[in-house]
Parts: C-alpha cells; structure tokens; sequence
C-alpha cells in the first residue's frame, strides 16, 4: 500500500510562495516608496502624491513626455507592422504545405530571439552607420519592427496549429477565395492569437534598452533610455513613480492578453 | 481534399501563395539582421578608427588584442592577455550559477503549479509571467534599490536585529546573479511546467505501489522524463544571462564587468573599438550558437 502521494513534496509549496516573493518583493518595495513624502529615498515619512506630481509637471517632464511619447509610437507601429508580417508568416509556414526550406524559414523567423539582443545591436547600429541610414526615430522603429516579429510569430503560429484546416477548406469548396476564406473564416478564429501576438510584440517593443540604446542616435530618447540615463545619477523618488506607472500599465497588458487568451479557449470551436 | 485531424497533418490551403506570405518575413529578418550580422563579422576582420567606425584595411588585430598582449606600442613580444579572456570566463560563470539559481527554485515552483488543480493552475501561472512583462530595466533597478547598502532590505533586517551591520550586496558577484536569476526566472519555470504537465504520474504510482522511495522517483523516473523541459529551462536563462547587459552594469558595478558592457563599452563608452566590439560579438555569437546546436542535436536524438 502507498504510504504518500507521489505529486506532493515536502517543501515545494514554501519554495514556490518564496520564488512569488522574490518577483514580486522588489516592485512592491518601489511601489510603495514611490508614495513617500520625502526627498530622502532611505526613509519612509507619510504618504503623498508628489512624486507623481513631478513626473507630470516637474522640471523634467518634458523629457520623459518626449520620451513616453516616443515609446508608445514606436511600440505601436511596430507591434502592429510585426504582427502583419508575423500574421503572413504563419500562415504560409502552418498552412502553406511542405516544402524545402521549411526549416531554413523557421531559422530565419526565429533569428531575432535566438541572436544575443546586444549582438542583434552591435550588428544593426554597424549596418546603419555602413549604408549611411542615420541613426534617430525611424532606425529604432526598424530594428523593433525585426526583434518584434518572432515574438509575434510565436502566438500566432501556436493559434493556427490548434484550427483544423477543414474551416478555410470548407469555405474554398464554396467557392469562397482564398482571401476572403481567410477574412471571413480563418482571421475570427485566429484572432485570439493574433491578438496575443500584437501585445507580445507591443510589451517587447516597449520593454527594449539594449538595441534601442545603440540605434538612437543623440537626442532620441525612449522611457527605457531616459530612466536608465537617469538611474546613472543615482535612484531619485521621481523615477520611483514613473516606474510604478510603467509597472500598472505591464500588469493591466498582461492582465488583458491572459483575459483574450481565456476567450479565445472558451470560443475554439474543437 | 480537406485534411483529416486539423494541425497534426500538413495543411496546404494557402500552398500557392506561400512564397508571397513568407516574403515580407524573409526579406525584413534578411536585410535587418542577418546581413547586418554577416557585415558584423567582416568588420571584426577591420582596422579600427580612432573615435569609432573602421577603415576597410583587413585586419586579425582584434581577434589578436582578443587573446595577446603586445604591449603599448604594438612591437613587445606577445604575452597573453588575461583581461578578456577573464571578462568571458566570469560571464560563463555567472550565467551558470544563474541558471542553477533558476533550476533550484523554478523547479519546484513549476512542480507545484503543474500538480495543483486544472483550474487554479492557470492563475498560479499568471501570477509567476506577471513580473516578466514588467519591464526588465525596472525590475532590475527595483533590485538595486531594494539591496543597496541603505535600502529598504538593509533596514528591515537591522531594525528587526536580525542583522548588527548592513549587508554588503550591491556591486558584489553575488548581485549580479541575483539580478540575472530575477531577470530570467519565468523563462525557467515555463518549459519545465509544460513538461510536467505532460507526465503521466500513472508512472509515479506505479513506482510508489512497488516501494520506491519519494526521492527515488524522482531520480530515477520522474526526471528523465521531465529532463527535455529542464533543458530547455536552462538554455533559456543561460543564453540572455550570458550576454546580459543592465543586471551587471547596475547591480554589478565596474570589478564585475561581462560581456555585454565589455561589447557596450566598444560602441557607447570610451574604448570606441568597432572591430574589436565586433570580434567579441561574433566570440559571444559563437558561444550561443555551440549550446544551441547542441540542444538541437540533443533533441532530434529524442525523438529518434
């Protein structure tokens, strides 16, 4: 007779409450420090709004006006310009048969998140400076647009492996075309991972500091490049509470993309 | 004729026009990385200009001040050069006790998640990819702020006398994998739930009912079962530690540079040596490449 339960271990229950802690300790901290009503970044004295004040209306918000300003944009275009070639993509390597360079294609797809991002970063800013592309707003819209691909690709392709073909195929023995077989048919059903793939990329774009560091060039300034400029002059409150603001805005995305995905489950028509 | 099975057989519905969908993906990857990477490796073979950029003059000198010391002005007789090699063997280092942090805890969170029920393990798994959406800087200056010398860490364990003096941890090697360990934990726990959500534990039963110990199980079942999933885990956290930038640069300070400041530093800071940026770059590269490729060989072995 079986004396224990072989899916319990003694032990692992307080490891995983210590990994959660570990998570999330260090955000909490800033979290909370970000309220502290005191210049002193050491000293926990009452609860106020003024740092968040500062971020708004303090002497350097401009800059990081500019600069949220300039991620936002960024990550935008080049989520939605990644998810359209991602899009493509898996449509063509899921559905498009076999063929030669299937593995080859995959490779290249994948690229970008298997090359180191500071190696991804020494080769573009030498490509751009090589071909005389200056550097600026538009060389760090490209590189995210390349990083943001695979990221995409992979929810995407996930989503399309789990639809039976038997949809579009049905739709195309009713004389529907192939584009509209993938507008009316197949796009409902992958919307869900297409959906997911879109804020992947979006979240990637707006998290990047290695790439974009090396290809912006003097006087662009992304959130990241700005508070890591920053941070070099030591932790003041004020980026305490523009890092809380950037935390809520990740949570309530991936809080959002977690929702889209449990809709999508529900809905998949298998 | 329609596909029986929906994803498992080979779908063609869109083979005609598969040239034109995977296009725009070849052509963005191909022109925007893998050429630039491919020039990278030429201008690691460069002569290098002061203040950054080449001369188109083919050059091993990188590769040589990579490995060889030939004093200030070139012409001593070439001794070798420890520096970079060090620079390199800390990051392997590093990213190695990284990875083994992330195994210690991430397996046995990922165990615990994949055993809970099928309802809550969705909201356990959310809770453990929350962090890794938040921004990397700032979970890495979160760090910093919470285990500098007069942080809130610090005061806790003095005010509470567990500690009589505060703890030394910023700009130690210590801080560094912690930072590492904090920056790729998710990445670890992810593949191993997966594969432990796979398991049968039929197996485990089986085992338990003819006297195996807890632990013997574990060993020698459950393990080799699950081992794809741990090594995929640690690839996942080796790779980006290894050529980590932000975690060593903030949490680490100068004595403990890696090999991402060590690049940084060739193109943004003072050195200004493309080639020589260039050259460990393509070292760095190659490094990735050789795990990679054997995971690659590991896991066609698998499946044979």
């Amino acid at each position: 007779m079986r004396t224990f339960d072989p899916r319990r271990y003694t032990g692992f229950f307080t490891i995983t409450l210590a990994c959660l802690f570990i998570l999330y300790a260090p955000l909490a901290v800033v979290a909370v420090y970000s309220f502290n009503d005191s210049l002193s970044i050491t000293r926990f004295e009452g609860v106020s709004l003024r740092w968040y004040q500062d971020v708004f209306f303090g002497l350097e918000a401009g800059k990081f006006r500019t600069a949220a300003w300039n991620s936002f944009t960024i990550a935008i275009m080049a989520a939605t310009a990644a998810t359209m070639i991602a899009t493509a993509a898996a449509i063509g390597m899921v559905r498009g048969g076999n063929f030669k360079g299937k593995p080859a294609s995959f490779a290249l797809i994948s690229m970008p998140i298997m090359v180191p991002e500071i190696v991804t970063a020494v080769a573009t800013l030498i490509f751009f400076s090589a071909i005389g592309f200056s550097l600026g707003y538009v060389s760090i819209l490209v590189a995210h647009i390349v990083f943001c691909i695979p990221f995409a690709y992979l929810p995407i392709s996930a989503r399309l492996q789990g639809i039976e073909a038997t949809f579009e195929e049905a739709a195309q023995d009713l004389y529907a075309s192939r584009w509209n077989a993938f507008r009316y048919v197949l796009a409902p059903i992958m919307a869900p991972g297409i959906m997911s793939g879109f804020l992947l990329a979006f979240i990637i774009s707006l998290d990047d500091f290695i790439i974009t560091n090396f290809v912006k060039g003097a006087g662009v300034e992304t959130l990241p490049t700005a508070i890591f400029g920053a941070v070099k002059q030591g932790i003041k409150p004020d980026i305490m509470a523009l890092s809380t603001l950037l935390l809520l805005f990740s949570i309530l995305i991936v809080t959002l993309s977690y929702l889209i995905g449990r809709t999508g489950d529900a809905k998949n028509p298998e | 004729m329609a596909a029986v099975g929906g994803g498992r057989t080979v779908s063609s519905a869109f083979a005609p026009i598969r040239l034109w969908l995977l296009l725009p993906s070849w052509l963005t990857i191909g022109f925007f990385l893998l050429i630039p990477v491919l020039l990278m490796l030429v201008y690691s073979f460069l002569t290098k200009e002061f203040r950054g950029g080449v001369i188109w003059e083919f050059s091993l000198a990188a590769y040589d001040q990579f490995l060889f010391d030939r004093g200030l002005f070139g012409d001593d007789p070439p001794t070798i050069q420890w520096t970079y090699i060090t620079i390199f063997a800390r990051s392997i280092i590093q990213a190695t006790i990284a990875t083994i942090m992330c195994l210690l805890i991430g397996f046995p969170t990922a165990w615990y998640i994949a055993t809970r029920p099928a309802s809550s393990r969705a909201v356990w798994l959310f809770l453990v990819t929350v962090p890794y959406w938040v921004n990397l800087l700032i979970r890495t200056v979160s760090m910093k702020f919470l285990i500098r010398e007069n942080g809130p860490m610090n005061e806790a364990l003095l005010g509470t006398g567990i500690l009589d003096a505060p703890l030394q941890l910023i700009n130690t090697d210590f801080a560094v994998q912690l930072g590492l360990f904090y920056s790729y934990l998710p990445f670890m726990v992810l593949p191993i739930y997966a594969a432990v959500e796979r398991y049968n534990f039929a197996l485990s039963e089986a085992a338990a009912d003819l006297y195996a110990s807890h632990w013997t199980i574990m060993r020698s079942i459950v393990l080799p079962v699950v081992k794809p999933g741990i090594i995929a885990g640690c690839i996942l956290v080796f790779v980006p530690s290894l050529g980590a930038f932000l975690a060593p640069d903030l949490l680490g300070g100068a004595k403990n540079f890696m090999i991402g400041s060590l690049i940084e530093e060739q193109f943004k800071g003072q050195a200004g040596n493309w080639p020589f940026g260039a050259a460990a770059s393509m070292i760095l590269l190659s490094m990735v490449l050789v795990v990679l490729f054997f995971y690659a060989r590991s896991q066609a072995r698998e499946q044979v």
